[in-house]
């Protein structure tokens, strides 16, 4: 009897906890994080070409790598279309969204949609940041007005110059052997690896090699690298083992996250290959080496 | 050193254990991959699954409760645990009662999640896993590396070292046939002697009545059938509300966890021997475990880990898994249902690590046959764990135990920097120039890469330099 008792107050306490579960279907249904993020590589209706376009640098670019920003507006420019950089952009707010302080990352990021004024595509260099901007700021901003016509209006760099300008591209350069690293979140939630396949597939000189485990993740990560250091290096050496077996002369990736990732561990390994942003390695493509080195 | 940065360290520079993570986990990607040649059958299934699991959830406290009505007028007793505590004591009370002396076990993590074994020995009744890859770990004293393959960790030699020191009359070899063989043997005894069978359940069907038990070994069927006294052990999440959801939840599951079409064996269990049958067991009883789960279940975002059907293909995708192996996460559950489950079986006070221990890579949702935004929930996760402690309620117990106040005041300086473009150039402006100053050594970044170069000039004033030059002409 005594045992009884006690189990049905479990049970009962337990259902408490539970709740009366009255909500609707719908409302689950309709509910924000179900929406987002569920079939982030959707079917995209893609504008025509447009006179204007922002670019998104991002701040590893801006730091870092800017001849990759700067080949990003050649090409672009190339194409007859005005690229306008706003002087007011600074950080997607990824960092802080990924470690887990979403009211310093939500700061940031409102501060880089009020940057972006005119209803013109943004063309962000790095598929990571765009698909931050395209996808995790919807649940992040989801208060703000508006924030979906923001989100519908980003590009990452290779989708746009594929579906947007529907570029065609010259090759001039010489026979090479390349391979593509394509980051976790540019492939999963821009689509990137196949954008930038094809554009690679246009240079008529160029093979394009696969590697091993091409779809398998650096080990970059953002904070993860420096949180979990230990394992990062297990990753990206696996990665750099990879990508040397596959003897391309270089490597492209559309990510600088990832490249300053693998880029470093390579150096580290006293090993010559070195990774090439798409934007730079498709202008040195099409301009050719010597004049593409004097701009 | 945290326990778990230190497991990692263990495991990844023990060269055999990570070979083995990577051979195997390989063997069932490929085995995954080549179930799923059909891409559009392979989303409508896993969307119709997806929202299966939803429907479930949203109607859990009826769905309980009729499963336990339905239950009840089968035959099989029903009993809610919410704690591992109770758990242990249920089964121990009804094992003690029945004056069952022996157990063989099926495979159930559940039963891992609560310590069964541990606590059954305790009360001097003896325990036989039957699982295979159970037993291998029994006889090797250790615990589950993997939530389907139990013994993935270890490879053929060292289970025949293991066979060898451990079964009567067992000459070492390292033929697969040969091992399961002398395994078999053992376990065939110990099921016609055995008091008790304990089991998981894969689904219980609130609308029949009726526990389904998937396996391959027929080891789950015999631990159902042979002994006088069955209980199975499940968490709340496992009810699904009718017959019907069945069939395309087993479909993702054996074939995400093992690339099979179906299990060897698949049992639906829905009542105890009647009046004129010569087999089943006497009395049935299950056992309903919440353990945290109503946590995970009171926020909608949150109640998304509950759709997880245990197929561990999560964790055969998941680079992290790959390298580190089961063993380091310190959990019952590893990989990456086990980081966003752990922290509402225990805290985040005791998982602090996990929800951190992840690229994001997304390789887990991609493959997630119901649709668990794992890369989301860690996100959450990460918030809920440098949240400034709050002391009641917490949406997740533990909130607040990752934070560090410097961490918390250096993004707090970031983000500063990052919504003022004037703080923002004059700060990367002062970075590039003073790039001489940068450190050769940045922590863990160098200590396998070297440290990027600062460019000279940054992409703002380069854009800013051509205007005024283009301006100028």
């Amino acid at each position: 009897m005594y045992r009884q008792n006690r189990i049905k107050a479990v049970k009962s306490g337990f259902i408490c906890r539970l709740g009366s579960g009255n909500t609707s279907l719908e409302t689950v249904e309709m509910s924000n994080h179900l929406k987002c993020m569920e079939n982030p590589v959707k079917i995209r209706q893609y504008p025509h070409k447009p006179a204007q376009v922002y670019l998104y640098g991002t701040c590893l670019v801006d730091s870092f790598y800017p001849q990759s920003g700067l080949d990003a507006i050649d090409l672009m420019t190339r194409q007859g279309i005005e690229v306008i950089y706003p002087q007011g952009q600074t950080c997607c707010g990824q960092p802080a969204y990924n470690s887990g302080y979403q009211s310093q990352a939500k700061a940031v990021a409102l501060h880089q949609i009020k940057q972006f004024e005119l209803d013109i595509p943004i063309v962000v260099i790095s598929g990571s940041c765009g698909g931050m901007m395209r996808h995790h700021y919807q649940s992040l901003l989801a208060d703000e007005p508006g924030i979906q016509s923001f989100c519908d209006r980003i590009y990452e760099f290779s989708e746009f110059l594929l579906h947007v300008l529907n570029i065609q591209l010259t090759d001039t350069g010489e026979k090479e052997r390349i391979a593509l690293h394509t980051s976790c979140a540019a492939r999963r939630e821009m689509g990137s690896h196949n954008t930038s396949k094809k554009l690679l597939e246009q240079l008529s000189n160029v093979e394009l090699i696969e590697h091993d485990y091409e779809s398998e993740c650096c080990g970059f990560g953002g904070t993860f690298a420096v949180k979990h250091g230990d394992i990062s290096v297990a990753m990206v050496e696996d990665k750099t083992k990879h990508l040397l077996a596959a003897e391309p002369v270089r490597y492209i990736s559309g990510d600088w996250g990832c490249m300053m990732n693998i880029d470093g561990a390579l150096a580290h390994q006293k090993q010559p290959l070195q990774g090439e942003h798409i934007a730079s390695y498709l202008l040195e493509r099409i301009v050719g080496k010597a004049r593409w080195k004097a701009s | 050193m945290t326990q778990f940065k230190q497991n990692v360290k263990r495991d990844l520079n023990d060269p055999q254990l990570r070979d083995n993570f990577r051979g195997a986990m390989d063997y069932l990607m490929d085995k995954r991959q080549a179930a799923f040649t059909d891409e559009d059958e392979w989303t409508i299934l896993r969307e119709q699954c997806k929202r299966i699991k939803q429907r479930c959830l949203l109607k859990l406290p009826q769905l309980l409760e009729q499963l336990e009505e339905n239950l009840q007028r089968n035959g099989i007793k029903v009993h809610w645990a919410q704690t591992t505590e109770q758990a242990n004591e249920i089964i121990a009370g009804l094992i003690a009662k029945a004056g069952g002396k022996t157990v063989v076990k099926g495979k159930s993590m559940v039963s891992e999640e609560v310590a069964l074994n541990d606590h059954l020995e305790q009360q001097g009744v003896e325990c036989l896993e039957t699982d295979m890859g159970e037993y291998i770990v029994q006889l090797a004293k250790e615990h589950p590396s993997h939530i389907i393959m139990p013994a993935i960790h270890q490879n053929k030699s060292q289970i025949g070292k293991l066979f060898a020191q451990h079964i009567d009359g067992f000459d070492y070899s390292t033929d697969v046939d040969t091992l399961i063989k002398a395994g078999r043997n053992v376990l065939r005894d110990k099921f016609c002697q055995a008091d008790v069978g304990i089991t998981g359940v894969n689904f219980a069907v609130a609308e029949t009545g009726t526990l389904c038990l998937v396996e391959n070994e027929g080891n789950g069927r015999m631990c159902s059938t042979v002994p006088d006294l069955h209980i199975a052990i499940t968490g709340i999440e496992k009810v699904v509300e009718t017959l019907n959801d069945v069939p395309p939840l087993l479909s993702l599951l054996t074939r995400s966890a093992t690339g099979q079409a179906i299990s060897t064996y698949f049992n639906m269990i829905t009542r105890p021997r009647q009046p004129g049958e010569k087999d089943g067991p006497k009395a049935v009883h299950l056992v309903l475990l919440d353990n945290g789960r109503s946590q995970a279940f009171a926020d909608e975002e949150l109640r998304q880990t509950l759709q997880c059907i245990r197929c561990g293909a999560c964790m055969n995708h998941c680079p992290v898994y790959t390298r580190i192996g089961g063993h380091a996460y310190g959990t019952v559950y590893p990989g990456p249902i086990g980081k966003i489950i752990s922290p509402h079986l225990l805290g985040l006070q005791a998982t602090k690590d996990l929800p951190t221990a992840s690229s994001l890579c997304g390789a887990c949702e991609e493959v997630c046959p119901v649709g668990i935004p794992i890369p989301k929930l860690l996100l959450r996760l990460r918030k809920e764990s440098v949240q400034p402690r709050a002391d009641v309620p917490q949406t997740v117990q533990g909130q607040g135990a990752g934070r560090k106040p410097i961490e918390a005041w250096v993004w707090t300086l970031w983000a500063l920097v990052h919504k003022s473009p004037r703080l923002y150039r004059l700060s990367t402006k002062l970075l590039t120039r003073l790039s001489w100053l940068m450190p050769k050594k940045l922590g863990p970044w160098t200590v396998a890469r070297t440290a990027p170069k600062l460019a000279a000039k940054t992409l703002h004033e380069l854009i800013d330099e051509r205007e005024k030059q283009g301006k100028n002409k």
